[in-house]
């Protein structure tokens, strides 16, 4: 009898909750995945195509739904592995693919036929130029894909590495040194 | 009044749940490497311990005891905890998707916090009707938030500090809670003046 | 005049070391061998070269024409030829490069024409103009083009101009000789600036350790009867700031948020107000400045000196000790070493000091932070150097900014009074630069964003077009079937095969209900061609009139061969290349 009691209060209990719970399920329901437009807001928007998605939205969407790894993304460099794994609590791991340096793209102008193959192929619009007419790389557009460059038939076009002039210029950390300088004196540090 | 009083400061400073009892050590550690996830948790706790030390009460005193099922109250205790973090976790997801995001994992698992089951029992033990269970389940709350927050804080400060190799991360936030631990004994008896 | 002055929190005071370079009147520093003159020595825009090398230039020549508003030209300092425009080293401390004119002065100095200006016939926006021109900047440091600043606020009144002579710094002294022999000068372009911005009051802030300067200042604007206010500032390092000047004499703190015209104030240097009125009096542009040339040097004195000096020319002028082994730029709070003796003199260049070992022992290695809060209490902005030093360490950029690091000035105050020697501005620095960088990056990645959806847009769009296109013309092209059927099949005998469906593919069709519309189909593909042979035919080549014989010669070669492959028939010879272009021919 007791546990009959036991059990119809607890069965009670249960069917409360979930009566309850699931009306609020409905009445909070939530739509959309704010998390891939944070995700994305990450990423470089080179739309380089080096993680293996075509385009960076598409990379945040499969990182959100946890089909792929966070560090597949080369121009985002171990920064932005490192932003990612803040974001979603994941562990950083190192880059996949090597980091290179910032590159733009750079046409020969000698050797362009005016194809028009490489326009088509850049993700953001960054060459100018028309069909036999010449065509021309926007440096400060161009964030570095290397998308052009497969299509070119003539191979005129080239990376060249952005350098350091005084307006990008960074001041470095200060390193001090603390070792003091090792004395002439001394013959053991030499022939060692 | 006074006594109402001493079972608040009692709850947050004397008897606080985490650094005293040693309860919801999880979610302490867990959530505590940024000070806005710890604002988070910490509400969110004080909501769910509140509701849940309200909703035991009255299970407790009007469905269990009177019909002698006190055997059923760690069983009833815990459904009633993992309903109401349910709905915390919709209304979160509905009104601050970011927080829910930060706080991820750890909004389900206050449903397994030893805080949130051990408050309630607390309550029994010590005897208390319905508004000094609310008061000790608000209090320890809220001393569970405080405690968490002043941990985040020094677990920021000491991420960019000089750390030894081997004692970063878990290791020195291990010692700090320690630290913080033996400060707390400080508050030892003043809840007992009467 | 009592004048109640504030005070601001913090600071700090160094040995100012600046009655070594007081004794002596200026001196006029000579020509030196060649004249290195950046193009960029203002805050923003770059000035475009107007000559190159190998061109003759007189002394005060244009060479570097301003780029946009906030932007001052630049002249040629000396007369001479331009030897080149290129790369050369500057004093800054990453030692890049930037571009520069080089001339070689041939010594005669010869002026190139010019007036004084007709200011009491101007409006202010031609005395703006004719500053920009003549490449007037703040040479108290910061080198912002001058007439940038002269435009009052429309909604806020200026209450006080403040003219700067405190030069807080230890050793700079070319602003206190500035004042003790040129104030009449200087009070002259004062009251330029008054005229430009309507104050209701002008105060000229001097920090105490400078009576004659102060003195020499008040004769100055009694004797021209002007009702402008010399104030003795106590003397406390950064009291030169433009914030921490304001605050000293006016009571008013300017927020990093705003700017100080918000407020009703603007601030300008001795020197700029000095520099102006011999622009606007004479009709010469900025051309030289005063350096002090201090330090480890036998005889420091301050030069007037041509802008693109190199510096260890001017250095030697001084007679440097034998152990000096580099030259800092600036004082020794805020200056820096400069990468070689070869880098020029430029507008921002106030001070030389010889650096040895001897004079300026380097400092003992960083030891960690002990938060004692004595950067805390030295800075005058009310900073939090540690706070700011922890977080740029951690690379924690976010909480830098929490801690207003975009507020600091740089002034070095935290790093001289800090107990375990840490150059906590150099990370205050690095902090920067960083956080800049990130932003420039993240501009770069929005707008590669933006581009990249409007190009997927716009593909959308051609695609849709495309397709409409496509589709309208199959239904015209069905319509005029079926209306050709429609008519065949009128015309016919019924007992011949009914005319099919237009739907239906050409073959099923009999013969001669299909002619017409193929020879249609037919006639009109042949027009087509007609057309592009003519257009290729039209295609001459379009730059053929300036060929220089050898080009010629390659085209016919080109020409005939296509002939013969029959790519194409006999058409007009090439234009021969006309005189013009034989006068080019290299």
């Amino acid at each position: 009898m007791d546990i009959l009691l036991a059990i119809a209060i607890m069965a009670l209990g249960a069917v409360v909750l979930g009566a309850a719970l699931g009306y609020a399920s409905i009445k909070f329901k939530v739509e959309g995945d704010p998390l891939v437009e944070k995700i994305e807001a990450i990423l470089p928007q080179t739309q380089c195509g080096q993680c293996g998605y075509p385009g960076c939205k598409p990379y945040a969407e499969a990182i959100a739904k946890g089909e792929c790894d966070i560090n597949l993304c080369p121009p985002g460099g171990m920064e932005g592995v490192q932003r990612l794994a803040d974001l979603l609590g994941r562990e950083v791991k190192p880059l996949e693919a090597e980091e290179k340096p910032k590159q733009v793209a750079i046409i020969d102008e000698n050797t362009c036929i005016g194809c028009t193959l490489c326009i088509q192929a850049c993700p953001v619009d960054a060459i100018v130029g028309a069909a036999k007419q010449m065509h021309t790389i926007i440096a400060q557009q161009c964030t570095g894909c290397e998308l052009c460059l497969p299509p070119c038939p003539v191979e005129c076009i080239r990376m060249d590495t952005l350098t350091e002039n005084i307006d990008n210029w960074k001041w470095k950390f200060p390193v001090i040194k603390i070792k003091p300088e090792a004395r002439q004196a001394a013959p053991l540090e030499d022939a060692a | 009044m006074s006594h109402y009083l001493f079972i608040l400061v009692g709850a947050v400073l004397v008897n606080n749940v985490v650094l005293v009892k040693m309860l919801g050590l999880c979610p302490f550690m867990g959530v505590s490497k940024k000070l806005e996830t710890a604002y988070g948790m910490g509400a969110a706790t004080t909501f769910v311990l509140t509701m849940a030390t309200g909703a035991s009460y009255i299970i407790d005193h009007y469905l269990l005891m009177p019909f002698g099922l006190e055997y059923l109250r760690a069983l009833s205790f815990i459904v009633t905890i993992a309903a109401i973090v349910q709905m915390t976790e919709m209304v979160i997801a509905k009104t601050s998707p970011t927080l829910q995001q930060t706080l991820g994992i750890y909004l389900p698992l206050i449903t397994t916090n030893c805080a949130v089951l051990g408050v309630p029992l607390l309550n029994i033990s010590n005897g208390h009707n319905f508004i000094e269970s609310l008061l000790f389940g608000a209090g320890s709350a809220v001393g569970f938030s405080l405690v968490l927050i002043l941990f985040a804080g020094i677990r920021e400060r000491v991420e960019g500090a000089d750390v030894p190799v081997h004692f970063r991360g878990a290791a020195i936030a291990m010692v700090t809670a320690g630290l913080m631990a033996l400060a707390f004994m400080g508050f030892a008896g003043l809840d007992k003046y009467q | 005049m009592l004048k109640q002055l504030f005070k601001f929190k913090g600071g700090v005071k160094p040995p100012t070391n600046k009655t070594q370079s007081t004794t002596l009147p200026i001196a006029g520093a000579p020509i030196p061998s060649r004249l290195v003159v950046p193009l960029h020595q203002s805050i923003g825009g770059t000035p475009r070269p107007v000559v190159q090398a190998g061109d003759t230039v007189l002394k005060g020549q244009l060479i570097g024409e301003a780029d946009g508003w906030i932007s001052a030209a630049v002249h040629a300092p000396t007369s001479g030829t331009v030897v080149d425009v290129g790369m050369y080293v500057q004093p800054h401390p990453s030692g890049l490069d930037a571009q520069c004119v080089v001339i070689e002065p041939d010594g005669r100095d010869q002026w190139i024409a010019h007036a004084p200006f007709d200011y009491a016939h101007a409006t202010p926006d031609a005395v703006r103009h004719y500053l920009q021109q003549s490449g007037v900047v703040g040479l108290g440091g910061a080198v912002f083009p001058t007439h940038g600043k002269l435009t009052a606020s429309k909604t806020v009144p200026m209450d006080e101009l403040i003219i700067n002579g405190a030069e807080c710094e230890p050793f700079i002294t070319c602003d206190d000789l500035l004042m003790r022999e040129r104030a009449e000068d200087v009070v002259r372009g004062i009251g330029v600036f008054r005229d430009l911005l309507k104050p209701k009051k002008v105060l000229i802030g001097i920090e105490d350790n400078k009576p004659e300067a102060a003195a020499a200042m008040r004769a100055a604007v009694n004797a021209l009867g002007e009702q402008f206010l010399v104030v003795q500032v106590p003397t406390l390092y950064p009291a030169g700031g433009a914030k921490q000047l304001i605050r000293v004499l006016t009571g008013k703190e300017v927020p990093a948020s705003k700017r100080s015209t918000d407020l009703g104030v603007q601030c300008f240097n001795v020197a700029t107000a000095y520099t102006a009125w011999c622009a606007i009096a004479t009709g010469q542009p900025v051309i030289s400045r005063l350096v002090t040339v201090s330090g480890n040097v036998q005889a420091p004195r301050n030069y007037e000196v041509l802008i693109g000096t190199p510096m260890g020319e001017l250095l030697q002028l001084g007679q440097p000790h034998p152990d000096t082994d580099g030259i800092v730029m600036g004082g020794p709070m805020m200056g820096f070493l400069v990468p070689n003796d070869t880098v020029p003199v430029v507008k921002a260049t106030n001070c030389l000091i010889a650096h040895s070992e001897r004079l300026f022992p380097p400092k003992a290695p960083e030891m960690p932070c002990i938060r004692c809060g004595a950067c805390a209490e030295a800075c005058p902005h009310e900073l939090q150097p540690f706070e700011l030093y922890w977080n740029a360490r951690a690379r924690n950029f976010g909480k830098t900014q929490e801690f207003h690091i975009f507020d600091c000035i740089e002034c070095g105050c935290c790093s001289f009074v800090c107990p375990s020697r840490i150059p906590l501005v150099q990370y205050f620095r690095f902090a920067k630069s960083e956080i800049w960088a990130r932003e420039r990056e993240k501009n770069a990645a929005d707008e590669a964003k933006v581009r990249f959806e409007f190009k997927q847009y716009r593909e959308e769009r051609e695609k849709a077009e495309k397709a409409e296109k496509l589709a309208k013309a199959a239904a015209a092209q069905a319509a005029k079937k079926a209306a050709e059927a429609a008519a065949i099949a009128a015309v016919e005998s019924p007992p011949e095969t009914p005319a099919p469906a237009p739907t239906e593919a050409t073959g099923n069709t009999p013969l001669p209900a299909v002619d017409p519309a193929q020879d249609a189909k037919k006639a009109a593909i042949a027009a087509a061609m007609a057309r592009a042979k003519a257009q290729r035919e039209a295609a001459q080549p379009k730059n053929t009139e300036t060929l220089n014989a050898d080009q010629a010669r390659e085209l016919a070669d080109i020409e005939a061969r296509r002939q013969q492959a029959g790519i194409v028939e006999a058409r007009t010879a090439v234009p021969p290349p006309s005189d013009a272009a034989t006068q080019k021919a290299e």
